[in-house]
């Protein structure tokens, strides 16, 4: 499905706005969407609303064999799945060019500036070690993805807790949940990428860019920091050229941002954790909102079952009885290829010469298959005919 | 003919639904049933590929997400199951040389996936105005090792039973239009669970129309 195309005059329409500074939403320049941060049933799983922008992100771990070289590290693996739900014009299965950046950059924020603890997720050195897998799906696409997925994934990752692992000289046991209290990982800091984007080569800048907006944008800056103003990573595509008061202009917004999402982060943690200490339940199921027309809850609903086995009874003894089935549905004919199959078959117990003997003239009719040379055609050609009534005689 | 003690109390959890709560797609609806919950997207009726195109209907396309990992053979088989009931319901000869693509992602499961995968394909599909000839839900039925039969089951009631079973059910005549089945189970215990389904389909169809009446209840 191809995405609609952006024409000229919401083109000229988005620029001129920028010009003037005002935006599509009546956002001021550095003004982020609103953002909301909602957890599922399980530990590990996290929604992130960015506006419109609905990211999911779910971590799970499994133990595996570490790799050769760090046998003493766990594994990180991060997945940024660009859903066909999110955008019409993403598409199962392919490896678009959006998929590859955006997967890298994730890589790159999490992996390469080293936030989790990979040391504390080794339980038998050299041979198991805990596999944390990231995955993160695109719900709805109305930009800014690489934001959305990076706080969702950090969130996550902050919100996951891993089974207990016990070791007994050469046994590991895996709790599950119920037995012991599943563990959170170590995390040392929570590095939150924040998008800046330029128009007309580098002359006006937005932050948190929406999709219409991105669509017009010469290039994007992406900055990815942590609380304490330490810059994990920094990525600027689309060939802009900055100067270098832009990017620490742009580092010092980040770092306001990036303090201001990372006390929205702990707060939604600390409510959730509450709520579950509180017994409450909680989940998808539990954040849907309830005072919006368009959403609709009920109570548990009992089904009648009275007459239900009446009607099942009445339907088993009307039904008809099944034919019989016959155990050999094809009846050999004589003088039919088949019955010399059936012939061949017996013989095979007996000898099989004296079937030679017997059929010679017909199994001389029949044609066996010349290996032709390249370019050489097949001899046999005006005897195929022949061969097919001689089968059909057999 | 074997004996069935069915307990007179079957239920369904508390399910709930959510439509238009993603603004790209054309008609989404998200469905809970009690924790198992899933999203689902409909984009169309869309320009089709040439090779997919079918000259005198919609091309429809089922999309199947799990929470972790790619889509497995797993998620296949049950893609396939709800684009025949979903192509049973809908007009597609309306929109020939077109594409209708649904996408369903799974958030939670706790049992029944099949079933919630299919309301919520019927309520997306609603909410993005296609044309269908009649409503369709879903309903699963799980049989004890007790021979006892449990609607809506969960996770660990699913993995205790004997027979798992899912029936799609039409909302014209309560008619099966299409079953998914696990284990083994006789020709009587069948009959019941399709009954029984038949009966639980009223309820989902009747909140599909309270959902809908509330959603249109304020003239905009």
């Amino acid at each position: 499905m191809k995405d609609t195309p952006l024409s000229n005059c919401e083109r000229d329409f988005l620029l001129k706005a920028i010009e003037e500074k005002k935006r599509l939403d009546g956002r001021q320049t550095y003004d982020y969407r609103k953002m909301k941060i909602t957890f599922g049933t399980d530990y590990g799983c996290c929604f992130v609303d960015l506006g419109k922008t609905r990211v999911m992100a779910q971590v799970s771990g499994e133990l595996v064999a570490p790799k050769e070289n760090r046998p003493n590290e766990g594994i990180m693996f991060f997945n940024i799945e660009l859903s066909p739900m999110a955008s019409p014009a993403f598409e199962q299965g392919r490896q678009s060019e959006l998929s590859v950046k955006l997967n890298r950059q994730l890589e790159r924020c999490l992996r390469n500036s080293k936030c989790i603890d990979t040391e504390s997720l080794c339980v038998v050195s050299g041979e198991k070690v805990w596999q944390i897998r990231v995955d993160v799906h695109m719900l709805n696409h109305d930009g800014n993805l690489m934001d959305a997925a990076s706080i969702a994934a950090i969130t996550a990752l902050c919100h996951f807790k891993r089974p207990d692992v016990g070791i007994q000289g050469d046994e590991v046991t895996v709790y599950s949940p119920e037995e012991r209290d599943p563990i959170p990982l170590s995390i040392y800091h929570m590095p939150i990428s924040v998008s800046f984007s330029f128009f007309q080569q580098g002359t006006y800048l937005l932050v948190d860019p929406c999709e219409r907006e991105e669509r017009v944008m010469d290039g994007l800056l992406m900055i990815a920091m942590n609380k304490h103003r330490e810059i994990c990573s920094i990525q600027s595509s689309g060939g802009i050229m900055l100067l270098k008061e832009q990017v620490m202009r742009c580092s010092k917004i980040a770092s306001v941002k990036v303090s201001e999402i990372t006390e929205l982060i702990s707060k939604a943690l600390e409510n959730d954790k509450r709520a579950r200490k509180a017994g409450g339940r909680c989940g998808f199921a539990e954040s849907m909102p309830q005072e919006r027309i368009t959403a609709l809850k009920t109570d548990e609903t009992s089904v009648e079952m009275t007459d239900a086995s009446e009607r099942a009874n009445d339907i088993v003894e009307n039904a008809e009885v099944p034919p019989q089935t016959v155990p050999s549905p094809v009846v050999p004919a004589p003088g039919v290829g088949q019955e010399m199959w059936l012939r061949y078959l017996t013989v095979k117990r007996r000898k099989w010469s004296f079937f030679i003997q017997k059929h010679r003239t017909n199994l001389l009719k029949m044609q066996h298959p010349v290996p032709t040379r390249r370019g050489q055609k097949r001899q046999n050609k005006d005897r195929k005919n022949e061969s097919k009534n001689s089968l059909n005689c057999i | 003919m074997m004996e069935v003690c069915g307990s007179t109390n079957v239920s369904l959890r508390e399910f709930g639904c959510e439509q238009t709560l993603l603004s790209r797609p054309d008609g989404s609806a998200s469905f809970v049933q009690g924790d198992t919950s899933v999203i689902a997207a409909v984009y169309g009726p869309a320009e089709v590929k040439v090779s997919k195109e079918i000259y005198d209907r919609a091309t429809l396309e089922v999309l199947i997400q799990p929470k972790v990992g790619l889509p497995s053979v797993r998620e296949r088989s049950q893609e396939q199951c709800v684009r025949e009931t979903c192509e049973a319901s809908l007009l597609l000869t309306l929109h020939p040389r077109s594409s209708l693509t649904l996408v369903l992602q799974l958030i939670h499961d706790d049992g029944s996936r099949l079933a919630c995968f299919l309301n919520a394909a019927c309520m997306a599909l609603m909410d993005a105005g296609l044309p269908m000839s009649c409503l369709f839900c879903g309903v699963t039925c799980a049989i004890n090792a007790d021979s006892d039969i449990i609607t809506d089951p969960t996770a660990a009631q699913e993995k205790e039973s004997r027979a798992l079973m899912t029936f799609a059910i039409d909302s014209k005549e309560q008619r099966v239009m299409m079953s998914y089945t696990k284990g083994s189970f006789s020709v009587h215990e069948l009959q019941q669970c399709i009954a029984v389904s038949q009966k639980a389909s009223e309820n989902i169809f009747q909140f599909y129309r309270d959902s809908v009446r509330r959603r249109y209840s304020k003239n905009l």
